[in-house]
């Protein structure tokens, strides 16, 4: 079972952005990193003339480089956008809505984010045969649907291992409106709460986090304890958030747990020190609601 | 003239919007293959037949929702939905799947197929990746575009467009939302249910009523206030200093003003929420926006405010379909 960092999904400042994949590639643990902007075209100015530089030096280290392209394309400028991403690099890229298919030419191999609903044999066995080899599930999915598709054998299945779900997309922005703004005019307002703002419930109960236009769970989901079961059904990979946390040290953490020399109650109490404030969710793995925490 | 599309949770329903002047209906199967997959709520197979007939016979279209997203290892369930909407003679049917769009256009290419809200085509591209692939006719838009942004995507497609006009409203991109499964377990694109009132619990407070779906508490009301159903991205938190409707108000969308604006922007198929709703508001909404549908083709303006007291919590809004909005 190999290991991929998933995008940043938050608005992080441009030398935290770079600093950050400097460190993935000299330190990290993982066999592949997807990068680029998923939520929001807006920050795409702050990190583009990083983007080359992150993704040479992280192939160089020996990571394998994934090029990921907007979840929610509206805008003809946006359009153009995901047709940079085709033919920004000759490697693999993440489709994260059917907009990037239409500018990938037949044949061509390209993974799946967890965005694009794919929740049974019929949809990956039509993404496989338009040349998939990786699909990263929807969060959403439990153990069994899970087990089902990756038995399919068709493409790779790759499954959210931890951090905030991404739950939501929208048209407005959130971040913008709590703070008396508009998406137009939304003075990057985001970049204030890398991993989200939290969003409380009437009893002051932490629930979601959010992150401009897209909606985060507040608990960070982790599949620890569904390690081995996992393996068995076939899933090839797990895909690692990143949080404003030790991300190398996360990494570790998995890759002991998949290798079998940390124990999965272990592996939970040394994760949840490093993310202290964000609660262990793995309700959608069990089958129940998302939110539920991990009993050790 | 535009074509107005109406939902039917019943075959009551269904008759009473094609009497009040629906040119299509839309509704659903009795199970988890639908977006409103609610107790007591859509067809069996016979009554979709009745209803058909009912329909044909007065002029009307029924197009019949499976867009829900199939079980892995049990697409059975779906796929029979799909072959018996066929065998009874549905004008098309509304899909959302890409694997099911796959077997509808393979098993049935006779059988029109449009593509429902919850797979999000936001952009010409994403609309023509499934024209090509599947064949689709019409593609229903998500409520995330403004009219320009429509007018944009209309002048890059060659299929047509509906849009949802009134009723509840989605702020989150359809189909690509799992707050209710984080919060119950049960979701729209996998159970056809999103905030289901089989997890909503209400608890008086004093002279107060407080709303908790699953185990969070989303809505609170004082003595007297009206107390909408606690939809979650409708329900109120806090998040910094901001405290209130975080993701949006109990509003519902009302863009009957927009209707001449929407035509121009070349849209085809104008489209009202609402098949868990009764007769009675079905019939004020049908006949309602008949009449603006009517008076647009005549060149006559729209007549205003009618329905304001259909609307949830008596205020509406015309939602991403005016850019500040956002």
């Amino acid at each position: 079972m190999k290991l991929t960092l998933g995008p940043l999904l938050g608005h992080w400042q441009p030398q935290a952005w770079a600093d950050f994949y400097a460190r993935v590639a000299d330190e990290a643990d993982v066999d592949r990193v997807v990068l680029g902007e998923v939520v929001c075209s807006k920050r795409l100015p702050f990190i583009a003339d990083l983007m080359a530089p992150a993704m040479e030096r992280l192939s160089r280290a020996g990571k394998q480089v994934v090029l990921a392209s907007l979840a929610l394309v509206t805008l003809p400028r946006e359009r153009a956008l995901c047709a940079d991403v085709a033919a920004a690099t000759e490697g693999l890229v993440e489709v994260n809505d059917p907009t990037l298919l239409h500018y990938l030419e037949r044949g061509r191999a390209f993974t799946v984010g967890p965005l694009v609903n794919v929740y049974n044999e019929g949809t990956l066995a039509y993404l496989a045969a338009r040349g998939a080899e990786t699909v990263c599930l929807p969060p959403e999915l439990p153990l069994a649907a899970i087990t089902a598709l990756a038995a399919a054998k068709v493409t790779d299945i790759e499954v959210w291992g931890f951090g905030r779900v991404p739950l939501a997309i929208s048209g407005r922005c959130y971040h913008a409106r709590v703070h008396g703004l508009h998406k137009d005019s939304c003075q990057f307002v985001c970049g204030e709460d890398p991993d989200g703002l939290p969003v409380e419930t009437l009893d002051h109960e932490s629930f979601l986090a959010v992150n401009g236009v897209q909606t985060l769970s507040f608990t960070a989901a982790c599949v620890l304890q569904e390690v081995d079961a996992l393996k068995q059904a076939g899933v090839a990979r797990l895909r690692l958030s990143p949080q404003q946390t030790d991300m190398v040290a996360v990494a570790k953490i998995f890759r002991e747990r998949i290798k079998g020399s940390l124990a999965a109650a272990a592996a939970v109490r040394q994760l949840q020190a490093l993310v202290p404030d964000m609660p262990l969710a793995n309700g959608f793995m069990v089958g129940r609601f998302g939110a539920e925490r991990i009993t050790v | 003239m535009l074509e107005l599309v109406c939902p039917a949770g019943t075959p009551a329903a269904l008759r009473t919007a094609v009497d009040a002047g629906a040119h299509a209906i839309y509704c659903g199967f009795a199970d988890e293959t639908n977006a409103r997959n609610f107790p007591g709520l859509n067809f069996s197979r016979d009554e979709l037949k009745s209803g058909i007939a009912h329909a044909q016979a007065r002029g009307a279209r029924v197009l019949v929702a499976i867009n829900t997203f199939p079980r892995a290892g049990e697409p059975g369930l779906w796929h029979r939905a799909i072959d018996d909407a066929a065998r009874l003679g549905a004008h098309a049917v509304i899909l959302a799947d890409i694997g099911l769009l796959a077997y509808a256009a393979e098993k049935h290419p006779a059988l029109r197929r449009h593509l429902s809200v919850q797979a999000a085509a936001s952009n010409a591209d994403a609309i023509n990746f499934y024209v090509h692939e599947f064949g689709v006719k019409r593609v229903v838009l998500p409520r995330v575009l403004s009219v320009e942004e429509i007018a944009t995507i209309n002048r890059d497609i060659s299929c047509e467009t509906e849009v949802f006009v009134f009723g509840g409203l989605c702020v989150m991109a359809e189909g690509r939302c799992s707050l209710s499964s984080y919060a119950t377990g049960k979701s729209p694109n996998m159970n056809g249910a999103c905030s289901p009132a089989s997890h909503v619990v209400y608890k008086q407070e004093g002279d107060g009523l407080a709303a908790r779906l699953g185990d969070f508490t989303i809505q609170r009301v004082g003595k007297g206030e009206a107390a909408p159903y606690p939809t979650l991205c409708k329900g109120c938190f806090s998040a910094g200093d901001y405290e209130g409707h975080v993701f949006e108000d109990p509003v519902s969308l009302d863009a009957a003003q927009l209707i001449p604006r929407l035509a121009e922007a070349g849209v085809t198929a104008l489209k009202i929420e609402g098949r868990q709703r009764s007769r009675a508001y079905t019939e004020a909404v049908v006949r309602a926006f008949r009449a603006a549908v009517d008076a647009h083709a005549r060149g006559l303006p729209i007549p205003a405010g009618v329905l304001q007291n259909l609307t949830e919590g008596q205020r509406s809004t015309a939602g991403a379909y005016k850019k500040s909005w956002r």
